[in-house]
């Protein structure tokens, strides 16, 4: 090949050189400057998303197949659960209703305002980058559909993660689960205050625990609203297990079944600095646009 | 002199094809399954692209293609930027400058190829991904990320030769 065409060999691999050398480079932009290609990273999800929930629907009917099969071979077993479940919750039902009663009168004196939700979005999950590298989701909703960085992402069951960064109509999560994810939380039951920290694996673990606090599986785990990022008292999973390597959290939701989730804004403009200036204007308008 | 033209295009559109592939595959990778522990475990589809091309037709899976194909996975993954790209280019490169040693090889020997080609790449994978967050990953995902790839390598290879035979020619 070489001996017909010296100098086109020559000119290859020159490029190959100037290629690995090029990806080398992208690898410490990445390191030292994250905003300028966030903002290609999310122009290129944008741009792919038709594609992305194109492809997706056929994935979900497979799943929701398999999911028939399991459901029908449990069935038996899911109805005895039910039912117990069922005794059980009904309990609680007029333990809340009392407690719902006494909450409002409470309310009424005290003027309480409630740190509640102001709005959301609900959106399908159209992508689940996996793996080792980095846990993150990407939505089928953003600033058009009034997705804004920050918010918290929950399904029913609990918290999943951060909208990390939003796109026209595309929105990036970043997941509990991630290495880069840091999540002030609380013990719901002994109030101990911890760190809930993510390592690219399906349990993230605890730290920063103050010096003997004790903690046992089984403990749920809440966020604890410090640092203003999330309200207080999402839920988000469970201690699964205590050892010497750390104290590893089960979550309440479960990953491979995300399809749709939901972003909601609290008003709570945290710790999160957002780049943009009007964000924290269009947060305050989203605030008067509710309560008016 | 107009037909041609038309078959000029007509060869360029048909030798286009590996590229446009390997870069469904790379979107087919990051799809929700919802199938248990999958996400742990989702295939690198853009390494069996490359390698398969670079091994079969390097003429239709130029440099600069690996180059492109790598950085799109980096951009919709969300991983480190340019860790795909850069792995997957030296992975190219030193299969390039083996690649007589595939010449007319059985799929087996393929296949072996493709092992020892994905042991060194998910181990830089791992090296460079630990040295870029600071932190020793966990081993876990990557060897079940390379055991996945390596039993799913056969069916889109079968695939991709399909589609070589059929459209390329």
């Amino acid at each position: 090949m070489n001996e017909t065409a010296p100098i086109k060999g020559i000119i290859q691999r020159f490029a190959y050189l100037f290629l690995v050398l090029a990806a080398f480079a992208v690898m410490l932009i990445g390191k030292a400057d994250t905003v300028l290609l966030e903002k290609v990273r999310t122009s290129v999800t944008d741009a792919v998303t038709p594609v992305l929930a194109v492809l997706s629907r056929p994935a979900s009917t497979i799943s929701n197949l398999v999911d028939m099969g399991q459901e029908a071979v449990d069935l038996q077993k899911e109805n005895a659960r039910l039912r117990e479940e069922n005794a059980r919750l009904l309990q609680w039902q007029s333990v809340a209703r009392r407690l719902h009663v006494e909450n409002t009168e409470l309310r009424n004196i005290n003027k309480f305002n409630a740190a509640g939700a102001l709005n959301y979005v609900t959106a399908r999950v159209i992508a689940d980058a996996g793996g080792a590298f980095a846990h993150s989701l990407v939505l089928s909703a953003g600033k058009r559909q009034g997705v804004r960085k920050g918010q918290a992402v929950v399904t029913g069951d609990g918290l999943v993660g951060r909208v990390a960064s939003v796109g026209r109509h595309s929105s990036r999560v970043l997941l509990v689960t991630d290495l880069n994810s840091r999540i002030p939380v609380v013990i719901e039951s002994s109030r101990v205050r911890a760190i809930l920290a993510g390592d690219n694996v399906d349990r993230p673990r605890l730290i920063h625990l103050p010096p003997g606090a004790s903690i046992s599986p089984g403990d749920r785990v809440v966020t604890s609203g410090h640092g203003g990022a999330f309200p207080w008292g999402l839920p988000i999973g469970a201690v699964a297990s205590v050892s010497d390597e750390g104290i590893t959290v089960q979550l309440f939701t479960d990953r491979e079944r995300l399809e749709y989730v939901r972003a909601v804004e609290f008003g709570l403009d945290g710790i999160v600095t957002f780049p943009e200036n009007n964000s924290k204007k269009e947060s305050n308008e989203v605030k008067s646009a509710t309560s008016g | 002199m107009k037909q041609s033209a038309w078959q000029r295009l007509d060869i360029l559109a048909r030798n286009i094809t590996p590229f446009i592939l390997s870069l469904l595959l790379v979107m087919i990778s990051i799809i929700p399954t919802h199938l248990p522990g999958y996400t742990q475990i989702s295939p690198l589809l853009a390494l069996v692209a490359v390698y398969h091309w670079g091994v079969y037709r390097p003429d239709l899976m130029p440099s600069l293609a690996v180059f492109v194909l790598g950085l799109f996975q980096d951009l919709i993954g969300g991983g480190p930027m340019g860790l795909h790209a850069f792995v997957l280019l030296v992975m190219y490169g030193m299969l390039i400058t083996q690649r007589r040693f595939f010449y007319g090889k059985s799929f087996m020997v393929i296949w072996m190829g493709f092992a020892i080609v994905a042991t060194g790449s998910i181990v830089a994978y791992w090296v460079i991904a630990s040295v870029y967050y600071l932190k020793l990953l966990q081993p876990y995902s990557f060897v079940f990320q390379y055991l996945f790839t390596l039993t799913i390598f056969p069916v889109v290879s079968w695939l991709l030769v399909r589609w070589q035979r059929a459209v390329i020619r």
